[in-house]
């Protein structure tokens, strides 16, 4: 009459369709929150989701009740000193409370619906609609890397890969097959010989003595083992897409550069190493400052530091191309670069920096893109910049203003494109 | 005669609880709670924030709201801001019943005792769940429900279906049949049924607004019966019936929330008899087990422990206190029925005359069965329970600076207090009253809802929102009209239709 089920192992997540729909239903919302929670995060915090708070009012779901006001009777527990009468003064203690419990029971009453949204959902929201730039076509052209790979087996090969176990294996059956009969034959005369010895003339068996030496001698001549029973295991190279990134910041920090620029700049590295790394399974990250000379350092440096003196951009592109010499292949790593600056360069370093790019750097990088944290007009170095943006589709330039542009050029580099 | 305890660990097996269950249904038994087969299910607190996002339902259609409110639970739960529930239990037959595998062995066997034998028989006995549903169909229903709404998803569109549900959900209390009862339909019946209904509707809404008026209608236009004849107070259903632009499978999801809100409501209207007669039979069962032995006195303290957390009730001036709770009145109220009838004293005797000294199991098995909150309290709430709470009723007017005590737990007070507390618990007071008036039949065709204030309270400021959901779902104007405390109709607002043509292209 009863039943007792194990239900543990059960669809979990039953509700997973119903909070996509939440989701979905609030996208606009949870984009904004996004949006405006991006400069929160340190460039390489990749293992938390994010929390997300939208305004109650937007999610509430609204029902015919009672306001306040009219006349109320109601019973309560708990009377200590009142009686029959008594005038009290408005809330009664403990009831402000209950009110705004009372309100929250149809998930109002809150200002803000909080809730956490998980790391691939994040990236998921931050970047739709967004692609890498030139992806797909540079990973189809060019494969440097390969990987062998098991394959089965095969009937050459050199000694080293030959699989002892499958070749015997391949002999023994062979044997069996080969003999087969002639073992049968000879166990059945065997038999014959030993039960009817004393019925048989001594032609007979002498006979038969003689077919069972020949049998004997056929099986003796089926090989044990034999070059066609040879089986070597079979290795294949198979192209194997590289799937690291290096993702450069350069930024210029000589005196021009006060720390809200910095920060602006902070924030599109920020949402580049976000992309990045939704991409590819490793993003290495190296910060190249720089303001007459460029130096290597950690990420706390890069953004916090103080340095004054003037600006020689040439100096960073100088230290990036060794880098990449030294450290990250072309073939075995893609490389992205962003570059930010306040416009601000020494007047004959431009185009030194214009043929860097164009000799050393732009040839080998996936992307390169500029953004120039400025509300002055432009310099030599955009100038300059600007024709290279003409003769290479690899690299882009944006101009940024005030912080509300970020995620806009952000995008605007990187939407889809449609070919 | 002792028997030895089941077991004297606090971690459960299978085994344990097949065991224990066996010795539960026999007490019960012996008692002569009269129950449906149950179907316990062991589930994870994953599962059971699951099933509080579906407000337990077993099978849900799918909704941002029910992500909604998982995603709150879970963060609550999460930050260690709320418990879970022990046990939810649903209304079906066989009666199904979740445990959580986190409960310890004491905990398995109260939530058995509740929720297998205590709202069990409940559900199985009490006459509004006997009327207003329907425990044989209702799994079959709610699946048919929930295919139904994802095949309109896939034929419609899922923003077209989400919006429709919204408006109903706003409605949704407002969809319940209060006097008329329900036929109980199997899946399959349900499918052809709603195939036919398509078809029919169609054809008699159309009949409806087929106006073509000659002049002489025109002239007696003033004259027309009104339409619908009386107030209705089912909106949904007269929507569901009555809306001129909805297609078919637009009515059969009115038609579902409708039914699910009306598979509900008698859940609303026994919250205290129902947690308090489950709580009643735990504690019952449980002590009838410890004296006979099978456990011990280390599970009978936890039990107690845990017992006296689902009993307690805050007072009105505790931090804590969020109203009274509804376990704590109905396992009072219980208990004293009992003492009522075992050991009555010359008040009980002035008070129930007719059950002081009776036979305890027959009498609280005849309450169980035939009241509901509202005539419950106003029966059985005695002059003891009110001392025991202290219950005292205070006078809120929004016109007098001050409260007004109206009443204590003294031999004047009783009965006002009494009669305050069964009108707390009626959810005609508690919810607005608000009625289809009229349709313009001959003109613009829109909709008139009346709202008539009791006691003067307003109306919440969310009624402005809940007409626009009307407004989507009647598709010509919708207007709220309220009765002022001069007796006047006041119009409270109007929602154009302009706007409309617009979200329906």
């Amino acid at each position: 009459m009863s039943r007792l089920i194990d239900r543990r192992q059960w669809s979990k997540g039953k509700s997973t369709v119903n909070r996509q729909r939440f989701l979905r239903r609030y996208k606009s919302q949870i984009k904004k929150a996004i949006s405006e929670q991006i400069n929160k995060r340190s460039v390489t915090d990749l293992d938390s989701g994010e929390n997300i708070s939208i305004p109650s009012r937007d999610i509430r779901e609204p029902t015919f009740r009672n306001g306040d006001g009219g006349v109320r009777e109601r019973v309560y527990p708990g009377n200590k000193e009142f009686v029959t009468g008594d005038r009290v003064k408005r809330p009664l203690s403990g009831e402000g409370k209950g009110q705004g419990r009372r309100a929250s029971d149809s998930g109002e009453g809150q200002d803000e619906f909080k809730f956490e949204i998980s790391k691939d959902e994040y990236l998921d929201l931050l970047f739709e609609d967004l692609e890498l730039p030139r992806l797909t076509t540079t990973q189809s052209k060019k494969t440097e890397r390969f990987k062998t790979v098991r394959a089965g087996y095969k009937t050459e090969g050199v000694p080293a890969n030959l699989s002892v176990i499958r070749s015997l294996r391949g002999a023994l059956a062979r044997r069996i097959a080969l003999s087969g009969e002639s073992r049968r034959n000879l166990r059945e005369l065997t038999e014959a010989l030993e039960q009817d010895e004393d019925k048989l003339s001594e032609q007979e068996r002498e006979e038969m003595r003689l077919q069972i030496e020949e049998l004997r001698q056929r099986i003796a001549k089926v090989p044990f083992i034999d070059t066609f029973d040879l089986r070597f295991h079979s290795f294949v190279k198979q192209p194997m897409p590289a799937t690291q990134a290096v993702m450069f910041c350069l930024m210029d920090v000589s005196g021009s550069m006060d720390q809200a620029t910095k920060d602006m700049a902070k924030r599109f590295f920020l949402l580049l190493y976000l992309f990045l790394s939704k991409t590819y399974k490793h993003v290495n990250v190296v910060f190249i400052r720089h303001h007459t000379q460029a130096k290597e350092v950690d990420e706390q440096e890069f953004f916090y530091s103080q340095e004054t003196g003037g600006t020689v951009v040439s100096s960073a592109l100088k230290l990036m191309d060794e880098i990449i010499r030294a450290r990250y292949s072309p073939a075995l790593w893609n490389i992205y670069a962003a570059q930010a600056s306040d416009g601000d360069n020494w007047g004959d370093d431009s185009p030194i920096c214009q043929d860097l790019l164009a000799q050393r750097i732009l040839p080998v990088v996936k992307y390169y893109s500029y953004i120039e944290i400025t509300k002055r007009n432009h310099q030599s170095l955009w100038e300059h910049y600007a024709e290279l943006a003409g003769e290479f589709k690899n690299f882009a330039m944006q101009q940024i203003e005030e912080p509300e542009d970020i995620y806009p050029v952000f995008r605007e580099l990187f939407k889809k494109q449609h070919a | 005669m002792r028997k030895q305890p089941l077991t004297t660990q606090s971690e459960w097996t299978f085994e344990l609880i097949e065991a224990y269950h066996t010795e539960i249904a026999r007490i019960a038994k012996e008692f002569g709670l009269d129950t449906y087969p149950n179907q316990i299910e062991v589930i994870t607190s994953e599962q059971m924030l699951d099933a509080y996002a579906s407000v337990g339902m077993p099978i849900g259609y799918h909704h941002w709201s029910f992500g909604k409110h998982f995603i709150s639970n879970e963060q609550r739960y999460k930050r260690g801001h709320m418990g879970l529930a022990y046990e939810i239990v649903i209304n079906s037959n066989p009666c199904i019943a979740y445990l959580m595998e986190e409960n310890t062995m004491m905990m398995q066997c109260l939530v058995m005792a509740h929720a297998c034998y205590g709202h069990n028989s409940f559900f199985k006995g009490n006459y509004l769940f006997q009327t207003w549903t329907d425990a044989e169909a209702i799994i079959d229903y709610l699946l048919f429900a929930r295919h139904f709404i994802t095949e309109c998803e896939q034929k419609y569109g899922i923003t077209a279906v989400e919006n429709l549900l919204d408006s109903c959900h706003a409605l949704m209390n407002h969809g319940v049949d209060r006097y008329k009862r329900p036929h109980p339909i199997s899946l399959r019946e349900e499918k052809r049924r709603q195939a036919e209904r398509e078809a029919f509707f169609q054809s008699q809404i159309n009949e409806i607004w087929r106006t073509l008026p000659t002049p002489k209608e025109k002239s007696t236009a003033a004259e027309q019966v009104r339409f619908p004849k009386e107030p209705q107070e089912n909106i949904l259903y007269f929507i569901e019936k009555n809306a001129p632009l909805l297609e078919g499978w637009q009515r059969e999801i009115i038609r579902i929330v409708r039914k699910i809100g009306q598979y509900f409501y008698p859940q609303r209207q026994t919250q205290v008899m129902n947690e308090g007669w489950a709580s009643f039979w735990h504690y019952t069962i449980m002590n009838k087990m410890y004296d006979e032995g099978l456990i011990n006195e280390g599970f009978m303290l936890e039990f107690l422990h845990s017992h006296t957390n689902v009993v307690y009730q805050p007072h009105f001036d505790s931090p804590h206190f969020s109203g009274i709770n509804p376990y704590a009145l109905g396992f009072a109220m219980y208990m004293d029925l009992k003492r009522i009838c075992q050991e009555p004293d010359d008040e009980d005797r002035e008070w129930f005359p007719e059950i002081a000294g009776k036979d305890w199991i027959a009498t609280l098995d005849h309450a169980m069965r035939n009241y509901k909150d509202e005539s419950f309290i106003a029966q059985f709430l005695s002059p003891k329970i009110i001392r025991q709470l202290r219950l005292f009723a205070v006078l809120d007017d929004e016109k007098r600076s001050e409260l007004e005590i109206e009443a204590i737990h003294n031999t004047q007070g009783y009965q006002k207090i009494r009669e305050l507390l069964s009108n707390q618990y009626n959810l005609s007071m508690n919810e607005p009253n608000i009625q289809v008036w009229e349709v313009d039949k001959r003109g613009d065709r829109s909709l008139t809802l009346r709202h008539t204030p009791h006691n003067n309270v307003p109306l919440a400021d969310t009624y402005d929102e809940v007409m626009k959901h009307l407004h989507r779902l009647w598709g010509f104007d919708v207007k709220l009209d309220t009765i002022n405390e001069n007796g006047e109709v006041e119009r409270l607002c109007t929602i154009n239709t302009g706007n409309a043509q617009r979200q329906r292209a």
